[in-house]
């Protein structure tokens, strides 16, 4: 989104962790909306794609959480984990769901997710003064910065689709 | 003189222009009452709001009236302006006494013609000759006089109406009921009530519609929604200062259409719940009956039935809003419909049909007409009934909750918002057990199977219909026009004819094996509505198998259909 | 509300998945929704959540409060009735363009007036969904459809200035890819006493992919809500229709109904009658 969006305030490593663990659950609560929007329009190549991707992050979700230790860090998150007017870094685009959209276009919204994500822990890397925050943040962005390359490399095995991937030629159904 | 104690006297008061007929016919009536007779007093009314042409339609008698009198005894004339147009909704014969003031104009042609003594009284004259005196309260003396009322007799509801306006205004009706009292004194009127019997009951003297808010109340109705129509309207009027004394809520919507959602709405959240319309209201709410049918909300909606189709004859009687009532709907949608019988039994239908609303999860229409809803009656104080509304309602919640769970008796306990893990959302789409929309054929029939099904298999008891007599002859009617029946029975049995009323008062669901039973043995039945197409008739044509030879007397609106008049078809078809 | 409970916005979400079309406005917000009620911490059971009919209307059951999915146009009625009788639960009407301002429209004027402490939601998305886009009250003239070859020619309705001038004692305009800050909007408009009414832009991928084009539209209202009706008409009268925000907070005393002091007994109702 290009308004301007605010950003949560990261002060120490624990808010920190807080706020990565809110990102990626934030990806997984959004994948799995997509999975059912599939779901329910006869779609489940993409259905799969979703899962595979809701359930990736889940995984890094839970590494984050591991790496708290015993701080609660979905409770600070509840706290801090605010952006404002924009979503959260990768929660990805709803509007941009098509009941027809192929792998291409899920890895494209995905794309544009971990691409955020990098950016913001880019910017947290930039600006903290903590030296631990400083380093955390630089291995999560070299993280992200492996996630953006993985997507490119599944793009790879899924070529952008012809102009006529939504061609539909049956008309919608009317309801109530 | 010669006095004949009458049964019954109907007396009929005319007037236009303000000049207060309707006010000399209550407080005839309420005198009457208060004395221990007993009375029913309609109204019969041009179309404008104020200085309209009135007549005041009473009918005193000793024993409890539920219906007009063939014809009137005594009919006054204050003035006769316009009273053409009702003319024929008071008959008059050459029994009748007709009292008119010769400055009123001519008496209509059918009081000329129906050889009526007229004996002219300048009542307006009268009361110039006293400081602010009133034709009318001229009109109530003559009558009390010809009636036999004492002049003090008649005072006491005129000083109650005219407590706030304080001595003066008293004093000038005082005045001119006693120069009406004495100018009736040299007119010969050869009858007078006969005594009233004597009862120990507590009375009350009511209107219908204000008895069908009593009733609701007494069946536990605590909101209403509100939109203004006559003949309805009073119905709601009564209930808004009311209901709040007993913790309730009114609320004047916008519209019908927002009034049956809105009661919808507060019924979803587990209060008993009303609205009252007349015709062209119950057309605009027929689809949100059609969701309170399919999301199983109880709700009850009396009609105060008008002249129709359209905005028809909003201050006159007719029976012909059965067919929507009934068939209404789109969809298969069983619902309950109740007609009450007389203006006692507004407050027992409605309370019956609270009841019945809350157990069957169910709405109800209450089929009232605009006779009974403004007759004001004098009635023995009707017995408390057991009907409260009892709604099943889910106390225990374990597990996935089931809005509509299939039940031995179709009712499925109803969550009350507020109750946790009873979450579920109300849907006028088909829905399965839970709740969920559906397009599926299995869970269509299945719950179009339980709401069928917990209606018809509901104990109604015996309150379904009026059933009384034995005879081989059997009147088949509805609604007010029981109450003319029964008259015009009372009367064939002096004849010597024995005739069966079987009146019902729920008309949907219907009974079948009920109404066979009730007409067992019967070889004729007369079929009695106020309808110009029959639909009464046709609508026991549909359901039930009449046995015998049947015939139909119906007729629409304005006119009543009289005892006399049935009288005269159970006589023609004996003979 | 401090959030006692510590709701999660799933707390609020039910199992049931929507048929919506992907990339509809309506799932987000759903979002919004499930994060306003966690943010207020209202137990599910509490909220009550009624709509009528169209895309926007299917709602309710997708979230885990009480709900009632009505006939056409008539939720508000069907609310204001719940609400006056059960003054306990928190009331949220949901709706759409054709729902709401065309065959709703009577009712949502005289909500406006009667001010019951309850919160409208219009998703509108300018055009009938459900039906497979017909024109609504809001559509541009020109818009061409089935129904109307060319376009309607007709002024489109503006919600927001008709229900300041009928008494809506809240205002907000949001749209529904800013899910947190509708959330915070819906969260406040639910705590603000009286009629708060909130119109969410929420497009309709499939019969107008134009609004798509509605993020890269929407802004944020340039000054804070206004108290004074006044300049709250200017304001609604003269933004571009995209301006984002709270726009009006009125200080109406919200309808209550009459309560009596005692719960007389019913005999006492008789007195009316007694000879």
């Amino acid at each position: 989104m290009s308004k301007a969006s605010d950003t949560p305030k990261v002060a120490n490593l624990n808010d920190l962790l807080s706020v990565a663990y809110q990102v990626e659950i934030d990806a997984v609560d959004r994948y799995n909306v997509l999975a059912d929007q599939m779901e329910t329009h006869n779609n489940p190549e993409l259905v799969k794609v979703f899962r595979d991707l809701a359930r990736a992050e889940g995984i890094h979700g839970e590494e984050i959480r591991r790496l708290a230790g015993d701080f609660d860090v979905a409770a600070r998150a509840r706290e801090i984990a605010k952006f404002g007017r924009a979503d959260s870094p990768e929660e990805v685009d709803l509007g941009a769901a098509h009941y027809m959209m192929t792998p291409w276009h899920a890895l494209q919204l995905s794309l544009a997710g971990e691409k955020r994500a990098l950016a913001y822990f880019t910017s947290i890397v930039e600006t903290a003064k903590d030296p631990k925050v400083k380093a955390l943040a630089a291995e999560l962005v070299e993280e992200e910065a492996e996630h953006v390359n993985l997507v490119h490399r599944l793009l790879l095995r899924y070529p952008k689709p012809s102009d006529t991937w939504a061609d539909d030629m049956d008309p919608p159904v009317s309801q109530e | 003189m010669t006095m004949a104690a009458s049964p019954s006297i109907s007396i009929a008061v005319v007037g236009s222009g303000g000049s207060g007929a309707l006010t000399t016919g209550n407080s005839l009536l309420e005198t009457a009452c208060a004395a221990g007779w007993h009375g029913l007093l309609t109204r019969t009314l041009g179309p404008q709001i104020r200085g309209g042409e009135a007549a005041a339609l009473i009918r005193l008698a000793a024993h409890p009236v539920e219906c007009l009198p063939d014809q009137f005894d005594l009919l006054i004339g204050i003035d006769w302006l316009n009273a053409h147009r009702f003319g024929a909704e008071i008959k008059v014969g050459p029994q009748s006494l007709v009292i008119s003031d010769p400055r009123g104009g001519e008496p209509p042609p059918m009081v000329a013609q129906s050889g009526a003594r007229v004996v002219e009284i300048p009542m307006k004259d009268m009361a110039k000759s006293i400081p602010d005196g009133r034709p009318n309260m001229i009109a109530l003396g003559i009558a009390s006089r010809l009636l036999g009322f004492t002049a003090e007799l008649v005072f006491a509801p005129i000083e109650k109406k005219l407590a706030d306006k304080g001595p003066a205004a008293i004093e000038a009706s005082r005045a001119a009921i006693n120069v009406g009292f004495g100018a009736a004194a040299t007119v010969e009127f050869d009858r007078h009530l006969a005594e009233p019997r004597p009862s120990t009951a507590r009375r009350w003297l009511l209107s219908g519609n204000e008895a069908v808010a009593l009733g609701a109340i007494r069946g536990g109705v605590r909101f209403a929604a509100a939109y203004p129509i006559t003949p309805a309207t009073e119905i709601l009027e009564w209930l808004a200062p009311n209901l709040v004394k007993v913790g309730g809520v009114l609320l004047q919507a916008e519209d019908e259409l927002a009034a049956i959602n809105m009661i919808i709405g507060s019924s979803f959240g587990g209060t008993p719940s009303i609205t009252a319309t007349s015709g062209p209201g119950l057309s605009l709410m027929i689809e949100a009956l059609g969701l309170a049918t399919a999301s199983e909300i109880p709700i009850v909606v009396v009609d105060v039935m008008r002249g129709g189709p359209s905005t028809g004859i909003p201050t006159k009687s007719e029976q012909t809003d059965l067919n929507i009532a009934i068939y209404g709907m789109h969809g298969d949608a069983p619902h309950l419909v109740l007609a009450p019988q007389s203006v006692s039994d507004c407050l027992f239908t409605t309370q019956w049909a609270t009841y019945l609303a809350e157990s069957l999860q169910a709405p109800a229409i209450v089929l009232s007409d605009q006779f009974m809803g403004q007759a004001r009656v004098a009635i023995e104080r009707p017995a408390d009934v057991a009907f409260i509304g009892q709604r099943c309602t889910a106390t225990e919640i374990t597990g996935d909750y089931k809005r509509y769970a299939m039940t031995a008796d179709g009712v499925s306990p109803m969550s009350i918002p507020g109750k946790r893990g009873g979450q579920y959302t109300a849907d006028g789409l088909t829905h399965s057990e839970r709740g969920l929309p559906t397009s599926g054929a299995t869970d269509h029939l299945a719950q179009l199977d339980k709401r069928r099904d917990k209606l018809d298999g509901f104990n109604f008891g015996d309150h379904w219909a009026s059933v009384e007599g034995t005879g081989e002859f059997a009147i088949l009617t509805w609604g007010s026009l029981t109450s003319a029946a029964r008259e015009a029975i009372e009367r064939a049995a002096v004849d010597g004819i024995d005739v069966r009323l079987v009146a019902p008062r729920l008309l949907l669901p219907t009974l079948p094996e009920q109404l066979t039973a009730a007409l067992k043995g019967v070889k004729r039945i007369l079929v009695i509505e106020q309808t110009h197409g029959g639909q009464f008739h046709k609508y026991l044509r549909a359901h039930y198998d009449l046995p015998g030879s049947v015939r139909a007397l119906n007729r629409p609106g304005p006119l009543p259909i009289t005892a006399g008049e049935i009288h005269r078809a159970i006589a023609d078809w004996r003979s | 509300m401090n959030a006692p409970l510590a709701c999660k916005p799933a707390d609020y979400k039910s199992e049931i998945k929507p048929i919506w079309c992907p990339g509809c406005g309506d799932y987000h917000v759903l979002m919004s929704f499930t994060r306003a009620f966690a943010q207020l911490g209202l137990p599910p059971e509490q909220i009550a959540v009624i709509s009528g009919i169209g895309c926007s209307s299917r709602i309710p059951a997708y979230t885990n409060c009480y709900g009632f999915h009505g006939v056409h146009g008539r939720s508000l009625a069907l609310a204001a009735g719940l609400k006056v009788t059960r003054p306990d639960l928190t009331v949220v009407v949901a709706s759409g363009d054709g729902d709401g301002y065309s065959i709703g429209g009577n009712h949502f004027l005289h909500a406006c007036r009667r001010n019951i402490d309850m919160t409208y939601v219009v998703m509108d998305n300018h055009i009938y969904g459900m039906t497979k886009g017909q024109p609504s009250p809001t559509t541009e003239p020109e818009f061409d459809t089935a129904l109307s070859p060319g376009g309607t020619g007709v002024r489109p309705f503006h919600p927001l200035v008709v229900a300041l001038a009928s008494g809506a004692n809240f205002i907000a305009r949001c749209f529904s890819g800013e899910v947190n800050e509708t959330a915070d909007v819906l969260a406040e408009a639910i705590r603000h006493p009286g009629f708060s009414f909130v119109e969410i832009l929420s497009p309709c991928v499939t019969f107008r992919p134009d609004e798509k084009n509605w993020k890269d539209q929407v802004h944020p209202a340039s000054v804070g809500a206004t108290a004074d009706q006044g300049k709250a008409a200017r304001r609604l009268m003269t933004d571009d229709g995209f301006n984002i925000g709270i726009l009006y907070r009125g200080g109406r005393t919200p309808y209550r109904p009459a309560v009596a002091a005692t719960n007389i007994d019913l005999s006492e109702l008789e007195k009316d009658f007694e000879l």
